[in-house]
């Protein structure tokens, strides 16, 4: 049987009914990670030894009774943006290079307490900023469906590990579409939760008010499962919320009768690709044949989303990095005079363009003279545009819409015009802000034979419809898989 | 409009971001933020007059709890990722002349 080629909860199942030894799923893992790493690099560190050592604890826990979730025993790859205790945590940076936490994140605990088994940590863009994987200090990851594109980004190879069938699920981190549009881009499912409904304790800050951290897989059901696992209420996250339930896999049922859907006008117009497009609306298509009632409408502010966003994002960065300063821990410079010149020289060496890019912009947006004209008026701007949002869940139920504007871009065609590629999250950044919950899952692929996904977001709180919608599509449709996944080992 | 960045403002900027430029890439970065800026202005068409802004989405309230202390020493974990330290400390280049 081939073991990779199963979904994190079918794996999950074999395990509890001893079909599949947790040492086996690990080594499985492990064996297509030695095969395709070297093309597809998801990877910033993969723990061979933990791991399997691990697979023997959990195995042990599994056979006493302790361990009885669906996810106990089965592999998982962690966003390198996530704190695991003596493990290497990079953000992909070099200011990080050497950065072994004292301590694992919350979202990661719960996955632990859960019976998951951390294989590795997967490549980002350099502290999640960028929509490549190509910022990351340690080499750009590759799309498995084609090497010579992108796997999107931020949490690039944390979508292009699941594809790859290197893991059966990842945690990745969605700031302003971290999530969606790489799962897009790599033909598999990603959500990124409503803010505040899994902790950031332990996700090292982006920014603050924005970051979620979210599951990816290759279907819905592992999804909704993933999530209710690292959901939680933690006192540790001042942002955290007590939701009235963690239950989301009740809403994996094949049902949209009645569902009111929103389509954005603005979001299939000018500037989404026709190959993108149609392939979205057959499935907009789909469920309203199976009961929903579609509606076209129009979501206002759309293009302010992304110049808000910037200010927004860059000013929370350039407080948040302000903490890398070759003081407390990771890269400190070789020499230096003074205290001042430390600080500047390590962190000018320690940081990477996209990333001083963002501090620049930020500490300029905060500073006196023109926090009120940038900084303020930005957040005015989110206000308004959750004001739109707020209007549009007034009538829809969920709102579906691209998660990105094309498919994967080849490698090396993004990079050299920020602002070009600011605009390809113009359909993910809004969520962000608005604080919603989105999914994407592919519905189709373009000629070249790279996946398109479709994004479907709820209104705050309302994760169970968005799953209900992506759960009755993907009754529709079969799984691709990438060749690079599906080569006989 | 089009926005303009001088040296003098790259620097300071430079200054509080903690970031030393070479010439180079502090022309980059003058070009880079007066395009960003301009894109930014964008937000001017919009009336946001008398619109509060909006730091959290939801309403977010001070956070209390009882003053009981639940860690134990944690120093060494503290100290355990330090470039240099000493006596139980982070040692840093002298700051006070």
């Amino acid at each position: 049987m081939d073991i990779t080629s199963l979904t994190a909860v079918e794996l999950g199942k074999k395990i509890k009914a001893k079909e599949i030894s947790v040492m086996d799923a690990v080594k499985a893992s492990i064996a297509q990670i030695e095969k395709v790493e070297k093309d597809v690099h998801s990877f910033v560190t993969v723990d061979k030894e933990g791991a399997l050592k691990r697979a023997e604890e959990v195995q042990k826990q599994i056979d006493d009774g302790i361990l009885t979730g669906p996810l106990a025993g089965v592999p998982v790859a962690i966003k390198d943006n996530m704190c695991t205790k003596g493990m290497l945590t990079t953000c992909s940076s070099k200011i990080l290079e050497n950065f072994r936490p004292t301590f694992t994140s919350e979202a990661v605990l719960n996955l632990e307490k859960a019976g998951a088994v951390i294989i590795g940590k997967t490549n980002m863009d350099e502290f999640a900023m960028g929509s490549t994987t190509e910022t990351s200090y340690y080499g750009a990851t590759k799309n498995p469906w084609n090497l010579e594109h992108v796997p999107g980004g931020s949490s690039g190879g944390s979508c292009a590990a699941v594809a790859a069938e290197e893991c059966p699920y990842a945690l990745g981190s969605d700031t302003g579409g971290s999530i969606r549009q790489p799962s897009s881009f790599c033909g598999v499912v990603g959500i990124k939760p409503t803010y505040g409904t899994v902790s950031r304790y332990g996700l090292v800050a982006y920014g603050s008010s924005l970051d979620q951290i979210g599951p990816i897989a290759k279907d819905v059901t592992d999804c909704a499962t993933i999530l209710e696992t690292i959901a939680s209420y933690d006192t540790k996250d001042s942002t955290s919320i007590a939701r009235e339930t963690y239950n989301f896999t009740s809403a994996l049922k094949n049902d949209v009768k009645g569902m009111k859907i929103g389509i954005p006008r603005s979001y299939f117009g000018d500037g989404l690709d026709a190959e993108v497009r149609e392939p979205i609306l057959n499935a907009v298509k789909v469920l309203e044949e199976k009961g929903a009632i579609v509606e076209e409408f129009d979501l206002n502010l759309v293009k302010y989303a992304i110049p808000a966003y910037y200010v927004i994002a860059s000013a929370e960065a350039s407080s948040n990095l302000a903490r890398f300063d070759g003081v407390k821990y990771g890269y400190r410079t070789e020499t230096y005079e003074g205290l001042h010149n430390m600080y500047k020289k390590t962190r000018s060496e320690g940081f990477g363009p996209e990333v001083k890019r963002r501090i620049m912009l930020g500490s300029f947006v905060l500073s006196s003279g023109y926090y009120d004209a940038y900084y303020l008026k930005a957040l005015r701007t989110k206000a308004l545009i959750k004001q739109e949002f707020d209007r549009a869940f007034e009538k829809y139920d969920v709102i579906i819409a691209p998660a990105a504007p094309t498919t994967a871009p080849e490698i090396g065609k993004s990079l050299s015009d920020p602002i070009q590629m600011y605009l390809g999250d113009i359909y993910t950044i809004s969520v962000n802000l608005a604080g919603l919950p989105g999914i994407t899952i592919p519905v189709g692929k373009d000629t070249k034979g790279l996946p398109v996904g479709m994004q479907i977001i709820g209104n705050c709180f309302e994760e169970n419809k968005i799953i209900r919608a992506a759960y009755t599509f993907e009754q529709t449709k079969t799984y691709e898989r990438p060749e690079i996944a599906k080569e006989a080992r | 409009m089009a926005n303009k960045i001088s040296d003098e403002t790259i620097e300071y900027v430079g200054i509080l971001a903690k970031l030393e430029l070479s010439g180079q890439e502090k022309e980059d970065a003058k070009a880079d933020m007066e395009k960003m800026l301009d894109y930014i202005d964008t937000l001017n068409e919009l009336d946001t007059e008398g619109i509060e802004p909006m730091s959290h989405v939801f309403p977010v309230h001070n956070v209390f709890r009882e003053d009981v202390v639940v860690n134990g020493d944690g120093s060494e974990d503290t100290l355990a990722n330090a470039p240099l330290k000493k006596d139980q400390s982070f040692k840093v280049p002298k700051t006070i002349g």
